[in-house]
């Protein structure tokens, strides 16, 4: 996979990840090209379409797209459960997610993905494992946070 | 479950998310910008809470699609806290953020150090993940080396394992040169054996992306892929618990495998190919079970399975009875409900397409692709019909298909209608029997959609009305009937000008199409268009002027007018003047000299084709179609003299025709033997003689095999040539193999080895002395014939031996050579010598006559080891520990050739920094020295 964004039916680009090296300028120009091209495709087409040298597989769930940019020689079926398998890791940590849980927390969202796909292929296709990464490093967080009054940081705020 | 962002970064968010208007939201983030710039830059150090918390709201800002231009520093100093948020957040920031900035990258890759020596796997996950996020060369540099052991040490926890391996495959995607193969390569292909299907899934990914550069490294893991692959496809849907997805055993390792398993041709042991054909019957098989649950997602990564499976069958291209069953299966696909399937299935198959054992198959889903083409809602579904139909074309059918795509194209997506357009010309022409029907149908295309006709197609069309004498009537005919249209295209005024300039004397006998007539339909046009086009008609005026005397003075009025004497545009202007000129002062001799006839174009590939390569990739192209291309090409070729008989007859005499161009129709060109009849294909076969110039690319083939003795030396689409040779003192043997690639006989297979000139003496004596026998004259679809070339190195020699190949493939004439690559150094024998004995012998040989240097830029990445390989191949000793820098090689070795023997030194010293090498070769013989010089330096 050469990369996966995220982004809403407003075209709000809301999470990113690049597999290869691609220039800040390079990747601006390619996700709103791509948004473009997506969003303005109608709900029962198929998922798949070529651009530029690549493959494009996206799904949509409710307000959110999803959309994975792959290989000519990658599987096209096989990466669209990718993203809904990234969908259930998602609901099934956040509890039915939506798009303000990947708004909020999006750096929960870029380690369920890191856990889950590293340098474009994927890590681990087992719920449990991946799920059970992500709690410890949560479970290590919670020992290291110290507690802190709530109105201190809306003050700091 | 935690909150990942402390809450003021919610609050943040929240007013963000809220924000009316763009301008609120820019106004909002540049205060928060400079309230943490000054918080960074303020005198009180911060502690790490407060660090990481300023570092997350700028990844946030990121995210929302603002630059950051600054906290880099600050994410580097998190990633040394020994706090896991605070650590975790840096390297987050990290990979989001940095692209190759030196001076952080080295920080970094000290943070990155330690967190791997910690032996704790979630530090060293996070580190992993780092490097496999950032992935620079810089990166490779510094861990490529540490990755393959932490992947393959025994204790390392399987979750460190698989990061291991995709970061490691990640790094050799970027930099595959710093990746050093060695002992940890079989050890990783085992791990297809280990019990956690997790590890397994990564280290497949790994083994696929390093087996396609190396295969042999990674020959073993076929077999262990393919017994893995049974276990899963013969699972019952509840064995591999948490790697069942949705009632599929493990699909995306199955598919990864598969993936594999595309990396080899089909394995050789009858064993482990039982066992593969077995699995991809069951994968077949359960395609038609019902399935096992509703959801979209069992039948999703079932069929996901399955076309890999088809991809695999393909990629094999050997059991016609699994590819007829993969064409049975996407047949069905082609007609589900699903339009992804229907996507999918048309793509498999225009793959099928070009196999010879199921291209029939395929035809015979011709009407659902039209009717797909015709009634599917979506584009990129539409576009993959178009690609099936012109990857299923053949004599058979191009008149259909032809007409289908013109047809669409009157409604077709503006996106796609070029290569439409593109698809429509390459296809008329390769299948045009009777050309009449190629220009109908290029005309057709101007007028359909000429926007959207590139130069190459026109130009295309122009070449081959030249090249072809018995349609150039038809096309001017034809040309001038369509300019008769009230509107029409400007390409079409382009075309039309061109062929009426160069043939409008075949239909000016008819009154209605009359030198006259002809000129001012044109003319008719001359204003509503473009420059270029504007001067292209002036140049037909010109002709018209020759071909049609009678009408001289209308065109030098024309000529004459202000508007074109006086036009500003100077390219215009010029040719009104030049040609008003030419017109008034040359004889009708000169002008007939100057103006005759275009000479037939030299055939080459076609520049559409080349243009739809450009366009889609040359995979997309596919082999079948070039195999067409190379059967259809001397039919529009002229590069063939053609039968006495037809030149006879269109040439009267050379001199007849400089003056009565306009009276002799049926024309000459300046060299007679060009009036190509090129539907006479058979009297190709005797009149070709000639020695085919090089292939190209086989000088780089060549090259290759100066350091080794084995391996293809040629393929195209036709004929695979295969070499195995041996070598002792000055003698040698090669097998040369002869693969036919197609299914069809190759007939008058004649493979000639020619000795060039430059290998002979003065006094013609031979230097190589090359024995061979003649190979049977057919060579059966599929088959291999082989042949033995003795060979004897009588003298050293230059130039290496021309293999020339002549042979008929349906119909047409090939005529091929390539470079056999028998080259002094093959006559080597290594001898090791001590330090002492090689310094002794260099100064012997210290005369400058027998000293041969070049210095010369790397062309490969500048590796100790492949470096010492090359030396060895090329047949030297390479001796250790005789030159004092131990950086540099220095070899050994006595060439033999029948009548003396020559010793040779030499001597390689790379400068990585400037990634040069100076490469010294000392011999007794000037031309020795000199010939392994430039042979040596071609290979690093």
């Amino acid at each position: 996979m050469r990369f996966m964004l995220l982004f809403s039916r407003q075209g709000k680009l809301r999470l990113q990840k690049w597999y290869l090296a691609t220039a800040d300028k390079d990747k601006k120009k390619m996700v709103r090209e791509l948004m473009q091209v997506v969003l303005a495709r109608k709900p029962k087409m198929c998922s798949f379409l070529e651009w530029r040298d690549l493959k494009v597989v996206y799904k949509r769930y409710a307000s959110l797209y999803f959309c994975c940019a792959i290989e000519g020689q990658d599987n096209e079926l096989i990466t669209l459960e990718l993203i809904h398998r990234y969908v259930e890791l998602l609901d099934k940590y956040f509890g039915s997610v939506c798009e303000l849980d990947i708004i909020f927390n999006f750096e929960k969202a870029y380690f369920i993905l890191d856990e889950f796909v590293m340098g474009g292929e994927i890590q681990d296709t087992s719920k449990k494992s991946v799920l059970k990464a992500i709690e410890q490093a949560d479970l290590l967080q919670e020992e290291d946070e110290s507690p802190r009054s709530v109105l201190e940081e809306m003050g700091l705020a | 479950m935690t909150e990942g962002c402390p809450k003021h970064c919610i609050l943040m968010c929240v007013l963000l998310i809220s924000g009316k208007s763009k301008e609120a939201e820019i106004k909002r983030i540049n205060k928060e910008l400079a309230n943490i710039r000054s918080k960074f830059k303020g005198d009180k150090a911060l502690d790490g809470y407060s660090k990481k918390k300023y570092v997350c709201k700028l990844l946030f800002i990121f995210l929302l699609g603002h630059d950051i231009d600054f906290g880099h520093m600050e994410a580097v100093n998190l990633l040394s806290s020994n706090r896991y948020t605070e650590k975790q957040i840096g390297y987050l920031f990290i990979s989001v953020l940095v692209n190759s900035n030196s001076e952080l990258i080295r920080l970094i890759n000290n943070a990155i150090k330690n967190d791997l020596a910690s032996r704790n796997p979630t530090f060293m996950g996070l580190a992993l993940h780092c490097i496999a996020n950032v992935g620079s060369r810089e990166m490779a540099e510094a861990f490529a080396g540490e990755i393959p052991k932490i992947l393959v040490a025994g204790d390392t926890m399987d979750s460190v394992k698989q990061s291991a391996a995709l970061c490691l495959l990640r790094l050799y995607r970027t930099s595959p040169d710093l990746v050093p193969m060695g002992d940890w390569t079989s050890r990783v292909v085992h791990l297809l054996n280990d019990q956690h299907l997790g590890v397994v899934t990564a280290a497949t990914s790994l083994i696929t992306t390093l087996a396609q550069k190396n295969p042999e490294e990674f020959k073993t893991s076929v077999s262990l892929a393919v017994s893995r692959l049974s276990r899963i496809v013969t699972s019952a849907s509840t064995d591999l618990q948490d790697y069942t997805y949705y009632f599929v055993p493990a699909p995306w390792l199955s598919v990864k495998l598969l993936r594999l398993l595309q990396c080899y041709p089909p394995p050789e042991d009858p064993a482990v190919r039982g066992r593969l054909t077995e699995c991809l019957e069951t994968i077949l098989n359960k395609a038609q079970e019902p399935p096992k649950s509703k959801k979209v997602q069992h039948s999703n990564a079932k069929n996901a399975v399955l076309f890999e499976a088809i991809s695999l069958i393909i990629h094999h291209d050997s059991e016609p009875n699994l590819l007829v069953r993969a064409c049975n299966q996407l047949g069905q696909f082609l007609q589900h409900r699903e339009t992804n399937l229907r996507y999918l299935a048309l793509e498999s198959m225009c793959t099928l397409a070009s196999s010879e054992f199921s291209h029939e198959a395929v035809k015979t889903h011709i009407e659902t692709v039209i009717n797909a083409l015709k009634t599917e809602r979506d584009v990129s579904v539409r576009q993959r019909a178009v690609d099936l139909l012109y990857a299923m074309c053949d004599r058979s059918n191009a008149q259909q298909i032809v007409a289908e795509m013109l047809n669409y194209l009157e409604t077709a997506d503006y996106s796609i209608r070029e290569e439409i357009v593109l698809k429509v010309a390459i296809l008329a022409e390769k299948y045009a029997v009777d050309y009449t029907w190629y220009v109908d149908t290029i005309l057709n295309l101007i007028r359909i959609a000429g926007d959207y006709v590139s130069e190459e197609v026109w130009y295309r069309v122009i070449q081959i009305v030249i090249n072809r004498d018995d349609v150039q009537g038809y096309a001017a005919k034809t040309v001038f009937e369509a300019l008769q249209a009230p509107a029409c295209h400007e390409n079409l005024v382009k075309v039309g000008g061109y062929i009426l300039g160069e043939f409008g004397n075949l239909i000016a006998g008819d009154p209605r199409s009359s030198p006259l007539i002809q000129f001012n339909l044109l003319h008719s046009k001359f204003h509503l268009c473009s420059v270029p086009t504007r001067a292209l008609l002036l140049s037909t005026y010109i002709k018209f002027v020759n071909l049609f005397p009678e009408i001289k003075t209308t065109i030098q009025d024309v000529l004459r007018s202000d508007s074109q004497l006086k036009n500003a545009d100077v390219e215009l202007q010029q040719r009104a003047v030049e040609y008003l000129r030419l017109s008034t002062i040359a004889s009708t001799d000169i002008l007939a000299t100057v103006l005759e006839e275009m000479p037939p174009f030299p055939e080459r590939e076609s520049s559409i084709l080349a243009k739809l390569k450009k366009k889609k990739g040359p995979g997309t192209v596919t082999d079948l179609e070039e195999i067409k291309k190379e059967r259809s090409s001397d039919m529009n070729g002229s590069a063939e003299p053609a039968s006495v008989n037809a030149s006879a007859v269109s040439t009267p005499s050379p001199s007849a025709d400089l003056l009565g161009l306009g009276a002799a129709p049926l024309t000459n060109s300046a060299p007679p033997p060009s009036s190509s009849g090129s539907l006479l294909v058979d009297v190709f076969s005797d009149s070709a003689s000639a020695v085919a110039p090089l292939a190209p690319g086989s000088d780089d083939n060549f090259a290759r095999f100066v350091c080794k003795n084995n391996g293809v030396l040629f393929e195209n689409q036709l004929l695979q040539i295969g070499l195995k040779s041996e070598f002792r003192q000055n003698l040698g043997r090669m097998f040369i193999f002869y693969g036919n690639k197609t299914s069809t006989q190759f007939l008058n297979f004649t493979p000639t080895v020619i000795c060039s000139d430059d290998l002979h003496f003065l006094n013609h004596f031979l230097c190589l002395n090359l024995q061979t026998k003649p190979v049977d004259p057919t060579v059966d679809g599929g088959a291999q014939v082989q042949q033995v070339v003795n060979i004897e190195c009588v003298s050293d020699f230059m130039e290496a031996p021309i293999l020339n190949i002549q042979f008929r493939y349906g119909g047409t004439f090939q005529n091929l050579s390539v470079k056999l690559p028998i080259t002094l150094n093959k006559f080597f024998q290594p001898t090791e010598m001590s330090s002492q004995d090689f310094f002794q012998r260099w100064k012997q040989l210290s005369n400058p006559k027998q000293e041969v240097q070049n210095i010369f830029k790397a062309k490969h990445p500048m590796d100790a080891e492949i470096t010492k390989a090359k030396i060895i191949g090329f047949g030297s000793a390479l001796l250790e520990e005789v030159d004092p820098n131990p950086a540099n090689f220095v070899g050994a070795g006595i060439i033999h050739t029948k009548t003396t023997q020559i010793g040779c030194l030499l001597r390689l010293e790379p400068n990585l920094q400037a990634q040069m090498y100076r490469l010294t070769l000392r011999t007794s013989k000037e031309a020795v020295s000199q010939r392994l010089c430039e042979l040596l330096s071609e290979q690093f």
